[in-house]
C-alpha cells in the first residue's frame, strides 16, 4: 500500500514534468478536453435551468391538490367522449366543501373554484393583451403557494363581496408600470376598473407554462359580474374560457384515497347512476409530470449526447497524444522495468498522464462554463441557466474517467512492453 | 590475489545456471541465441562476458539480469528458480537484487541525480526521508556527493555514468550487471569509471561486464568468452596493469 502511494506520487510528478516540458502539445490536446468539457457543462446548466423552471411551473400545480376538470391532463385519442361532458361548474366547489365539512376523516380540506379567460388589462396609455384572468376565492392560497412582493393576495371579505381588487403577475405589473408601483391603482379590464392589491414575486417561466408571472386574480364573485367563461372565443370560434375547481387534500401520501374520495362526491353532485362512467376527470399534477417528463428527458439526452461527442473527440486526442507519449518513451519505460517497475506501476503511471491533462483541461473548461454562465445570465435573465456544485463535480469525475478510459489502450500497451526490446529501442 | 581468489571460491553462489537456451522466432526462422550455456557465479566475483556480436552476449546478459527468462535450463537467483517467475517476479528480482549500468546511461533526462537514484528506491516502497538519505549516499560514495541537484544535461558523460553506478548500487544489490559501460565514454573517463567499478569490487560487490574490448574484460578476474550461444572459455585472469591504473 505504501509503495504504491509512492509510486503513485512518482506518477504524478512524472505526469507533470511531462507536461512543462511538452507545452504547445499538452495545451493543444487539453483544449480538446477543455472544449469538450465547456460545451458538456454548458448543456448541463441548460439542463439544470430546464428542470428548475419545470419544478417552478409544477409546483404552481401543487403535488397536493387534485383539479376536477372536464378533459383530462393527458393526450387522448377519443377527444369525442370529452368534447360533450357537462361543464365543471364553480358552485360544485360549494357543495364540495359542505361534503367535506359533514366527513369525519376526509383526505380532502377544501375545494376551491376557479374561472379563466383572456382578458387585456390597460393602465393609463399602457395595455397588456392576452392576459389569463383568474376568478377565484381567497382559498386560493391554499391550493397555490402565492409569493406577494408588494401588497397581498384578496381576503375572505373581499372574496365573498366580490370586492372590485385584483393581483396582479410580475411581467403585467412590469408592462403596465414600468417605473412606479402598482399598489392602490386602478386599472381596467374590459373597461372594468379593479384596484391592485398585490403583485406577485417573479416566478419565471418554462416552455410557457403556468407561470404566475403573466395572470391576474381577482375575487369569482366579481369575475362573475363581469365575465362570462363560455363567451370567451377566441379568433378561431374556440372557447378559452374555463372552469374547474381544485381540492386540497390532507396528506399528500394518501392521494389514491382522497381521488376515490373525490370521485365518489363528484358522481353524486352529477348525479349518476352507478352504471355511468364519470364525466368529469379528477387529475393530479403528477399526471401532468409524466406527459411532460418524457419531453424533458429526451431534451436532456439528446444534448448530452451531442454535447458529449465533443468531448468524446478530445478524448481520442488524449489517447493519440498517450500513445505517442509511449513511443517516444519506450527505452526509458525499458529503463524503469529494469530498475523494477511492475506492469502495475508503467500503467499508473501513463494512466495518470492522461488524467492529469484531462483533469486540467476539465478545471480549465469548467472555469471558462462558469464565466460563460455568468455572462449568459446576465444577458439574459429569463434563460434558465443553472450552475450548480453537482455539476462541478460530475464534470470532474467526467473528465478523470474520459483520462483513465483514452489513457487505457496506450498505457497497457505500455506496460505490456517487454523491457528487453524496450531498453534496445532507439 | 591469493586472498581475493579465496573469497572468490568460498562465496555462496548467487547465480547458478545450468544448461540454458534461449530461442527466439524471427519470422519463418528460429534464432538459437543460446545453446546450452552452464555457469555459476559467486558472490564478489568480477567477471566478464566476451563475445563477438552475435555470439549470444547481449541474451545472456538479458537472462543474467532477468530481463527475459530462457526457453529451456535452470536459472537459480539466490537459490530462487527464475525460469518460471513471472513478469512482476522479475521485476521484484530486478528492483532488489540487480543493479543494471547501461551502456547509454539510460538516465531519465528531467529528473535530478538525486531522483533518478531514488528511483528503485520507490520501486521498492522505501519512505520519502530513508531513499533521499540512501540516494544521497550512494551519490557520495561515486564521488558526486556536490552533484545531486543537478540534472543529467548539466553534468559530464563520466559523471553520468557515476550517477548510473550510485543508482545500480542504491538498493544494495546481489550483483551489478554493466553492459558495455564505457563504450559511450573517452577512453581516460572510461578508465576512471573502470576504477570506480574496481573499488566497488574491493568493497564485497559482485560485478559481471558485459563487453567486446578486451583492455575492458581485462580488468575482470574471470573472463567468459562466448562463440555461438556456448561458452567458449572460462578462465580466470589476472590484471598486473591494474595498480598503475588505480594510482593515475
Amino acid at each position: 500500500m505504501k509503495r504504491f502511494l509512492y509510486e503513485l506520487e512518482e506518477s504524478w510528478r512524472i505526469a507533470y514534468a511531462q507536461m512543462r516540458s511538452n507545452l504547445t502539445r499538452s495545451t493543444l490536446t487539453a483544449l480538446g478536453v477543455i472544449i469538450g468539457i465547456v460545451a458538456v457543462t454548458l448543456m448541463g446548466t441548460a439542463i439544470g435551468g430546464i428542470q428548475v423552471g419545470f419544478d417552478k411551473s409544477m409546483a404552481v400545480l401543487g403535488d397536493d391538490v387534485l383539479y376536477v376538470t372536464q378533459w383530462p391532463w393527458k393526450p387522448v385519442d377519443d377527444w369525442w367522449n370529452y368534447r360533450d361532458r357537462k361543464k365543471i361548474k364553480t358552485e360544485y366547489a360549494e357543495t364540495i366543501n359542505h361534503v367535506i365539512a359533514a366527513t369525519p376523516n376526509s383526505n380532502l380540506t377544501v375545494a376551491v373554484p376557479t374561472s379563466s379567460l383572456m382578458r387585456s388589462i390597460k393602465y393609463g396609455g399602457n395595455e397588456v393583451e392576452n392576459v389569463f384572468t383568474l376568478g377565484t376565492t381567497s382559498d386560493f392560497t391554499v391550493t397555490s403557494t402565492i409569493d406577494c412582493k408588494e401588497g397581498r393576495f384578496f381576503n375572505e371579505i373581499e372574496s365573498r363581496d366580490g370586492a372590485q381588487v385584483v393581483v396582479i403577475g410580475y411581467d403585467v405589473a412590469d408592462a403596465l408600470f414600468p417605473s412606479a408601483s402598482p399598489i392602490d391603482k386602478s386599472v381596467l379590464i374590459s373597461g372594468h376598473q379593479f384596484k391592485v392589491i398585490g403583485v406577485n414575486a417573479r416566478q419565471g417561466t418554462f416552455l410557457g407554462l403556468f407561470s404566475w408571472d403573466s395572470m391576474v386574480a381577482m375575487p369569482l364573485a366579481a369575475f362573475n359580474k363581469y365575465f362570462d367563461v363560455k363567451s370567451d372565443v377566441d379568433f378561431r370560434g374556440q372557447n378559452q374560457g374555463e372552469s374547474d375547481v381544485r381540492v386540497k387534500v390532507r396528506d399528500k401520501t394518501k392521494l389514491a384515497e382522497a381521488k376515490d374520495e373525490l370521485t365518489g362526491i363528484m358522481r353524486r353532485v352529477r348525479g349518476l347512476p352507478p352504471e355511468k362512467k364519470e364525466d368529469f376527470s379528477i387529475n393530479e399534477q403528477q399526471a401532468f409530470k409524466s406527459t411532460l417528463d418524457p419531453v424533458k428527458n429526451t431534451i436532456a439526452i439528446a444534448g448530452l449526447f451531442i454535447t458529449g461527442l465533443s468531448l468524446f473527440v478530445g478524448a481520442i486526442g488524449i489517447m493519440n497524444i498517450t500513445f505517442v507519449s509511449v513511443k517516444e518513451r519506450t527505452k526509458e519505460i525499458g529503463t524503469r522495468k529494469a530498475l523494477g517497475a511492475r506492469r502495475r506501476t508503467i500503467l499508473l503511471q501513463f494512466l495518470i498522464e492522461s488524467t492529469a491533462l484531462c483533469l486540467l483541461g476539465g478545471f480549465i473548461g469548467l472555469t471558462v462554463a462558469y464565466f460563460m454562465c455568468f455572462g449568459i445570465g446576465k444577458a439574459f435573465p429569463s434563460f434558465p441557466i443553472q450552475f450548480s456544485f453537482g455539476l462541478v463535480v460530475a464534470s470532474m469525475i467526467v473528465s478523470v474517467l474520459t483520462g483513465l478510459i483514452s489513457g487505457f489502450a496506450p498505457a497497457w500497451s505500455a506496460s505490456r512492453l517487454d523491457p528487453v526490446t524496450a531498453l534496445r529501442y532507439e | 590475489m591469493d586472498a581475493r581468489q579465496s573469497v572468490r571460491q568460498v562465496g555462496p553462489v548467487v547465480i547458478d545456471i545450468e544448461n540454458i537456451t534461449k530461442d527466439y522466432v524471427m519470422g519463418e526462422e528460429i534464432v538459437r541465441a543460446l545453446r546450452g550455456v552452464s555457469l555459476q557465479i559467486r558472490r564478489n566475483e568480477y567477471l566478464a562476458v566476451m563475445g563477438p556480436s552475435g555470439s549470444g552476449k547481449s541474451t545472456l546478459m538479458n537472462m543474467l539480469g532477468c530481463l527475459d527468462t530462457p526457453t529451456s535450463g535452470r536459472y537459480e537467483f539466490n537459490g530462487r528458480n527464475v525460469a518460471e517467475m513471472d513478469d512482476d517476479e522479475l521485476a521484484a528480482i530486478r528492483n532488489r537484487e540487480i543493479g543494471f549500468v547501461f551502456q547509454t546511461f539510460n538516465l531519465l533526462p528531467r529528473a535530478t541525480s538525486l531522483r533518478n537514484v531514488e528511483l528503485p528506491l520507490i520501486y521498492a516502497g522505501m519512505d520519502p526521508e530513508a531513499r533521499e538519505e540512501r540516494a544521497t549516499q550512494a551519490l557520495t560514495d561515486v564521488g558526486l556527493g556536490d552533484r545531486i541537484q543537478h540534472k543529467p544535461n548539466e553534468l559530464s558523460g563520466g559523471q553520468r555514468q557515476r550517477v548510473a553506478i550510485a543508482r545500480a548500487l542504491v538498493n544494495n544489490p546481489s550483483i551489478i550487471l554493466a553492459d558495455e559501460p564505457t563504450g559511450n565514454l573517452d577512453s581516460k573517463t572510461g578508465e576512471e569509471i573502470m576504477v570506480l567499478l574496481e573499488d566497488l569490487y574491493q568493497r564485497g560487490h559482485t560485478i559481471i561486464l558485459v563487453t567486446h574490448e578486451r583492455d575492458i574484460a581485462a580488468h575482470a578476474r574471470r573472463t567468459i568468452h562466448l562463440r555461438d550461444g556456448v561458452v567458449e572459455s572460462d578462465e580466470s585472469t589476472f590484471v598486473p596493469r591494474l595498480e598503475s591504473v588505480a594510482a593515475s
